[in-house]
């Protein structure tokens, strides 16, 4: 019998209809996959299933949890089920925490509300709890607060939290999203062990291939609030009846057709970073003793050439976005130098910047929080033009805006409408577009595609690679994906502690990794060829 | 390759047609214009002029002679309102545009320099900050002379560290995004980036602070009025209305409630204007409605 049933379930939110005929079941110890991309409806089927829904929302189906119908159950009755027996895991461990009670009273919070236990009682099941995901007691005491742990420990809390007493249940919302890929991997064995060890059933969604074809004994494939396919991983995925299936699968596995590289062997190096230290300030620990200075960036040296694509990859924290900072000129340096086509940047004034930030731009990760919401495209757009030494009129701007977005595959109407009018692909041709209208020789791209829906994401990684063949642009690319790197980057460095600790041919050093740091990066990146082979002896 | 452009950009009347759809908006400006007309016209014409006392007809409730009543000297509180409304709305109106001219700049300055510039800037705001408002205006009037210009000034001064505060809070909080990241990338000075990028995404907050300053500015004319330090009588001012009602609630509440309305009627009337306007401001109202 299925531990959760949900049947023809229909969903509106006002006169939007956000899910249609929606059927899924997870039986005990079994780990449902839900794929998706954004606003397919993922989400909203989790929170249907814990009536966690905005007061707008209009549900209709059925759907049972353990023999419990939930769209007609009290509200008495859903707090009982929710934290006791259906636990939910979120994205974003920085937020699902509460940042002013420690983590022992925020897994001993739910324990006692549900089993009305004693303090000191609950306290110890916490602790035995967090222990359990990899926290022990003698290095996390449960006096810890949020922020003194990294983003891997907050989610190991928030699992904590989930698992604390036993659910039969767990959903798990895009668990590893936030986390870095070593860390993914880590949090995915923790998952899938306590799945094992107390036959929870496991309602996992991601709308990351790999990764779901990897944890997944079943799988449910969604689109605009519709199930296109479901059924066992390996067979789906193998098979890929369905064309949506097939879309997604080769979306997420895809690499832009580049006609060979320029040649990188002659000419003057476009960037030079030589012997580059970044320094924090340590905490303050008294009124007049700091703590010992943070190194982000341990001497740092490296060239690049015109037009040359370049992979900076690291785990969250390695120093990578700092190093790329400084490159721009957006932070200096405590120690060393870098040139721009010959010429020093470190340590000199916006003013004698000018030139050089004309032919640098930037693209962001996040294309929701890259934009300023009060002002329209064309003003957005038109933003690096400032650098010009003369000044275009009003209407060669428009032109030149125009000409930017057609590039990037936008309506040159486009221009007169705010960020908020376009979704989140097109946003991210909009920063291209940015980055793109000063006819730059280097654009710093900072985990570009990274927020993006795998089929986005193909689209986008496209066009990056278009613009390198049309405009001799070079990339330094930041990122902890490595299929990013190996779909658009000629060369790879990889930085760990804030070193660079291996540097060569992408292919090269993706295939054959020498250090620790590179091989641990290597190993844990999801895959989805090898998920589905590994899949397919499981499954037969 | 060249692309011809033939947009139509957004025209001003397309924004007062947006503007006009908005009922906080149309509310809030109607019965502000409404204030200032009749501010307006006390210049020219009262019902009763209220310099001229006849105490035979004093604190007589509403009547068709009277509409609002009159107060203990027999003046018409119609006319008194009519005249009062000058005093108050200038005194708030100017004490706000003072502390918002002075103080939004001074704080979104301190946001965008930080370190010593800003720590520096808001010790001396907190200074400024820990002198009660009003008997500092006191202090003020009693050195430069009382009159309704020293009070203008006097409550203008201490609203500056209020904006300030807001203005710096609001900033700090747009200077970590990305898209301001981005126009420093472009090259854009952080004189620049604040006017371009901080201001205009912490208008609204500033719009809701105004607000309350302007309230906050109406009382504390009323109560420089009182003690004889802000408009000199016989010149009425709203304020001065309310705290010579206040011994007679009983017997004329007439004398309180209509001065109270008046101030009432104008603050809703501003908050809603401000509201309609932050409304209109945001791009992401804008289609929607």
């Amino acid at each position: 019998m299925s531990l959760l049933e949900i049947d023809s379930l229909s969903l509106t939110i006002g006169d939007t209809q956000i899910l249609k005929g929606m059927e899924l079941s997870v039986a005990p110890g079994e780990v449902m996959g839900l794929v998706g991309e954004s606003g397919s409806g993922k989400s909203m089927t989790a929170l249907t299933a814990m009536r966690l829904l905005p007061h707008a929302a209009r549900a209709t189906g059925r759907v049972t949890f353990d023999g419990i119908d939930i769209l007609a159950a009290t509200e008495d009755q859903m707090c009982a089920l929710r934290g006791d027996d259906i636990g939910m895991v979120f994205q974003e461990p920085m937020t699902a925490l509460n940042p002013v009670k420690t983590i022992g009273e925020q897994v001993a919070e739910g324990i006692r509300w549900h089993t009305k236990v004693t303090r000191a009682a609950a306290e110890e099941r916490a602790r035995q709890m967090l222990d359990r995901v990899g926290l022990p007691q003698a290095k996390f005491p449960l006096s810890r607060y949020p922020h003194e742990l990294s983003g891997g420990q907050r989610q190991r809390v928030v699992i904590a939290i989930a698992c604390a007493l036993k659910p039969k249940l767990l959903i798990a919302d895009e668990p590893t999203t936030a986390l870095d890929v070593v860390l993914q991997a880590q949090i995915l064995g923790l998952l899938r062990d306590l799945v094992a060890e107390s036959r929870m059933g496991l309602l996992l969604i991601s709308h990351d291939l790999a990764v779901v074809t990897e944890m997944a004994d079943r799988i449910t494939i969604l689109r605009r609030g519709e199930v296109m396919e479901a059924g066992d991983t390996a067979r789906t995925l193998s098979e890929q009846l369905h064309p949506y299936t097939r879309q997604l699968a080769q979306a997420s596995m895809h690499v832009p057709a580049r006609a060979r590289t320029h040649d990188t062997s002659q000419g003057k190096p476009l960037i030079q970073v030589e012997g580059v230290t970044r320094d924090y300030p340590g905490r303050r620990s008294s009124l007049l003793k700091r703590a010992a200075p943070i190194r982000a960036v341990d001497d740092v040296s490296l060239s690049m050439q015109p037009g040359q694509s370049v992979a900076l990859v690291g785990r969250s924290g390695c120093g990578k976005s700092t190093l790329a900072r400084m490159i721009l000129a957006l932070d200096r340096p405590s120690s060393g130098t870098i040139r721009f086509r010959g010429e020093t940047i470190t340590g000199k004034s916006e003013v004698e910047l000018k030139p050089a930030r004309r032919d640098m731009q930037v693209v962001f990760q996040d294309p929701y929080g890259s934009f300023d919401p009060r002002q329209k495209v064309e003003k957005l757009v038109a933003e690096p033009l400032h650098v010009l030494e003369k000044k275009p009129t009003r209407a060669e701007r428009r032109e030149m805006v125009a000409h930017a977005l057609h590039e990037v595959g936008l309506d040159q109407r486009d221009m007169d409408k705010y960020p908020h009018e376009f979704s989140g692909g097109q946003r991210q041709r909009l920063s291209i577009a940015r980055a793109i209208i000063t006819r730059p020789k280097l654009v710093v791209a900072d985990e570009p595609v990274s927020a993006l829906d795998v089929s986005i994401r193909a689209q986008i990684l496209d066009l990056f690679a278009e613009l390198n063949q049309k405009l001799g642009i070079a990339y330094l690319f930041i990122t902890h994906d490595l299929t990013v790197a190996r779909a658009i980057t000629d060369e790879v460095l990889v930085m760990h502690d804030g070193k660079i600790v291996e540097r060569g041919k992408t292919t090269e050093v993706l295939d054959h990794p020498q250090s620790e740091a590179a091989q641990a990066l290597v190993a844990a990146a999801p895959d989805l060829h090898r998920a589905i082979a590994r899949k397919m002896q499981e499954q037969g | 390759m060249t692309l011809h452009i033939d947009i139509p950009e957004e025209t001003l009347s397309g924004i007062l047609a947006k503007a006009f759809r908005n009922t906080a908006f149309v509310t809030g400006f109607v019965i502000t214009v409404l204030i200032l007309v009749m501010a307006v016209i006390s210049y020219l014409w009262t019902p009763y002029d209220v310099t001229k006392l006849i105490i035979a007809d004093k604190t007589q409730g509403p009547s068709l002679a009277h509409w609002f009543g009159t107060d203990h000297f027999g003046r018409d509180i119609l006319s008194m309102i009519m005249v009062g409304a000058r005093n108050s709305i200038a005194v708030a109106l100017v004490a706000v545009g003072i502390g918002m001219g002075v103080g939004v700049p001074l704080g979104a300055f301190a946001a965008a320099r930080g370190g010593l510039v800003d720590e520096a800037l808001m010790r001396v705001n907190d200074l400024v900050f820990a002198f009660p408002a009003l008997l500092s205006a006191i202090m003020i009037t009693a050195i430069f002379g009382p009159g309704a210009v020293n009070a203008i000034i006097a409550i203008g001064i201490f609203n500056i560290p209020v904006f300030a505060r807001v203005a710096r809070a609001g900033a700090l909080a747009i200077w970590p995004r990305e898209f301001i990241l981005a126009a420093r990338a472009a090259g854009k000075s952080s004189t620049q980036i604040s006017i371009e990028h901080v201001l205009p995404n912490i208008a609204t907050l500033l719009l809701v602070q105004g607000t309350i300053q302007f309230a906050l500015g109406i009382l504390a004319e009323a109560g420089l009025s009182y003690l004889g330090l802000g408009a000199q009588p016989p010149m009425p001012s709203w304020g001065r209305m309310l705290f010579d009602a206040q011994t007679r609630m009983v017997v004329a509440p007439w004398m309180a409630i209509f001065p109270g309305m008046a101030i009432v009627i104008t603050v809703l009337g501003l908050n809603l204007l401000g509201d309609g306007i932050a409304d209109i401001l945001d791009p992401k109202s804008r289609r929607q409605r």
